[in-house]
């Protein structure tokens, strides 16, 4: 099992009060493609970093098991979870603007990246950087390899971001809103890619979006989130047969170009999902 | 009731709006169709005075509008941004950000419009003297509305007013958008790269790409795939290969 999550609670606090944001999820992934969806402050992107221990000092993470390949993430040290940052996981963020840095040229940060991990020259480098880049579909990749990000458009952006999270080959890709910030033309491209890379390589790939019909079409299963616990989870293939009220909802409050209706139906928020 | 002829909007030697046309009657809704980059946006904000330097025609109710827009022009035109984040001044109170429009129009009983404006987009009375940021993202989203609707205006040009929501609030905001528009008899201009959300609201549709609209279609005929333009083809195709769950 490539991760493993049991009964994972992330609380914040402070000094008069508690706040629980993750109750208590139990999530497991081999080399499968997971997409976890929910509105915002379901406790999606929390869980992920939590994965990655990417949260920030005053979260309180408690779990019967969090493990990523057999390392109890808990108990790990900083040396041992860089290990897995970056290396064995790889992290894909919503907006290339602010993962890119804006005064080094693409070339230059994805040999780095690729050095970080696999040593080598600096030259050997940049040739692993341009296949890499070639690998994300990227057409002139020496051309591109010069360019800075703010040369470059958000789709490319993110196919760079891709490539350099490929670099040290990985067991794990987590995509959070990997293509929210993108066409919605650019947006398929881009998943499509992710989704053929992770088939290719026989990874895992954790997809958190809050668009659930995006999401189905692109993994293997979908868990959905609703205020910080999982309400349902489901192969993708049978998401039209959702049973929770909440899934259902979701599906149902979108408009749609095909099926014409006057007005959307509201989502009307149950007391008892929080507990039950 | 509103009429643009041959749109002409350039950023230094760029043009990036390239002779656009359409018109909108009393009461209808028009969407604006396109990706990032392709001008739709710009199309708005020199619609609503933001931009001053644009050649062509833009008239509201038969009314050229100048290039610097009087005063009363918006009384009668508001507009919503994309962002209820950012587009709600951070440190004042809502009652704050509501009086500013009355002030600067010296409108009578302005606590009576504040009230009436909250009751219109169904926020309760107490959000009033609460800052944005103890409002969910929603209820900020309908600040914005109640801020443009307080002068009693006749058009609203709405910029991706809903893609920075979740799809749950989307329906809401979009089911107070359609209520708010029949009740005050409104015309919408509609920005948004979201298909399915201009259909949804907008009964006649045009499509950006690279400056120019290179379609314009009824939402049905958008909707059943009566398209004549390639890239209004593939906007569809996506759209509808990706709505429908796997």
């Amino acid at each position: 099992m490539l991760v493993d999550i049991q009964n994972l609670r992330i609380a914040f606090e402070n000094r008069s009060s508690r706040f629980e944001a993750v109750r208590g999820i139990s999530l497991s992934l081999g080399a499968e493609k997971l997409g976890i969806v929910g509105e915002s402050g379901s406790g999606k992107s929390l869980t992920a970093r939590a994965l990655m221990k990417l949260l920030p000092s005053n979260a309180a993470i408690t779990a019967d098991r969090l493990s990523f390949n057999g390392i109890d993430v808990l108990s790990a040290s900083e040396k041992q979870m860089r290990q897995i940052r970056g290396k064995r996981a790889g992290f894909i963020l919503q907006d290339p603007k602010y993962s890119l840095n804006p005064v080094m040229n693409i070339g230059r940060q994805v040999a780095e990246a690729w050095r970080a991990h696999k040593g080598g020259s600096k030259r050997q480098a940049l040739e692993a950087a341009i296949h890499l880049l070639d690998q994300v579909k990227i057409r002139n990749p020496r051309d591109v390899a010069a360019a800075y990000p703010h040369e470059v458009s958000g789709g490319m952006g993110q196919r760079v971001m891709i490539a350099m999270m490929l670099a040290p080959d990985p067991e794990l890709l987590i995509a959070d809103e990997p293509t929210s910030a993108l066409d919605a033309t650019v947006q398929a491209e881009i998943l499509r890619l992710i989704e053929e890379l992770v088939s290719e390589r026989n990874m895992g790939l954790i997809l958190i979006s809050h668009d659930l019909p995006l999401v189905s079409h692109f993994c293997d299963r979908v868990a959905v989130m609703y205020s910080g616990r999982v309400m349902e989870e489901l192969k993708a293939s049978d998401l039209l047969n959702a049973r929770h009220p909440y899934t259902k909802g979701l599906l149902n409050c979108m408009p749609s170009l095909t099926h014409p209706r006057d007005r959307l139906p509201v989502l009307n928020r149950d007391a008892s999902w929080l507990t039950a | 009731m509103i009429d643009v002829e041959n749109l002409r909007i350039k950023f230094g030697d760029r043009e990036v709006v390239k002779g656009v046309s359409f018109s909108v009657r009393k009461g209808d809704s028009f969407g604006i169709v396109g990706e990032s980059g392709s001008g739709k946006s710009t199309i708005l904000r020199a619609m609503a005075g933001l931009n001053e330097s644009w050649e062509g025609r833009i008239a509201f109710g038969g009314e050229a509008a100048a290039l610097k827009r009087p005063s009363g022009f918006f009384r009668r035109v508001q507009m919503v941004f994309q962002d209820p984040y950012g587009s709600l001044h951070p440190r004042q109170t809502i009652d704050r950000i509501l009086s500013e429009l009355p002030l600067v129009h010296r409108m009578d009983n302005i606590d009576k419009r504040i009230v009436q404006a909250l009751s219109d987009v169904a926020l309760p009375q107490a959000a009033r003297f609460r800052f944005p940021h103890q409002l969910s993202g929603g209820q900020r989203q309908r600040v914005a509305i109640a801020r443009a609707l307080i002068a009693d205006p006749q058009v609203l040009l709405l910029d991706e007013p809903t893609s920075a929501l979740d799809v749950s609030v989307q329906a809401e905001i979009l089911n107070l958008l359609s209520d708010l528009r029949e009740a005050r008899n409104l015309t919408y201009i509609l920005v948004s790269h979201n298909l399915a959300v201009i259909a949804h609201l907008c009964g006649q549709v045009g499509v950006m790409l690279n400056g120019e609209m290179v379609e314009q279609l009824s939402a049905q005929d958008l909707r059943a795939g009566k398209t004549s333009h390639a890239h209004t083809t593939e906007l569809r195709m996506l759209s509808v290969g990706l709505e429908e769950p796997a």
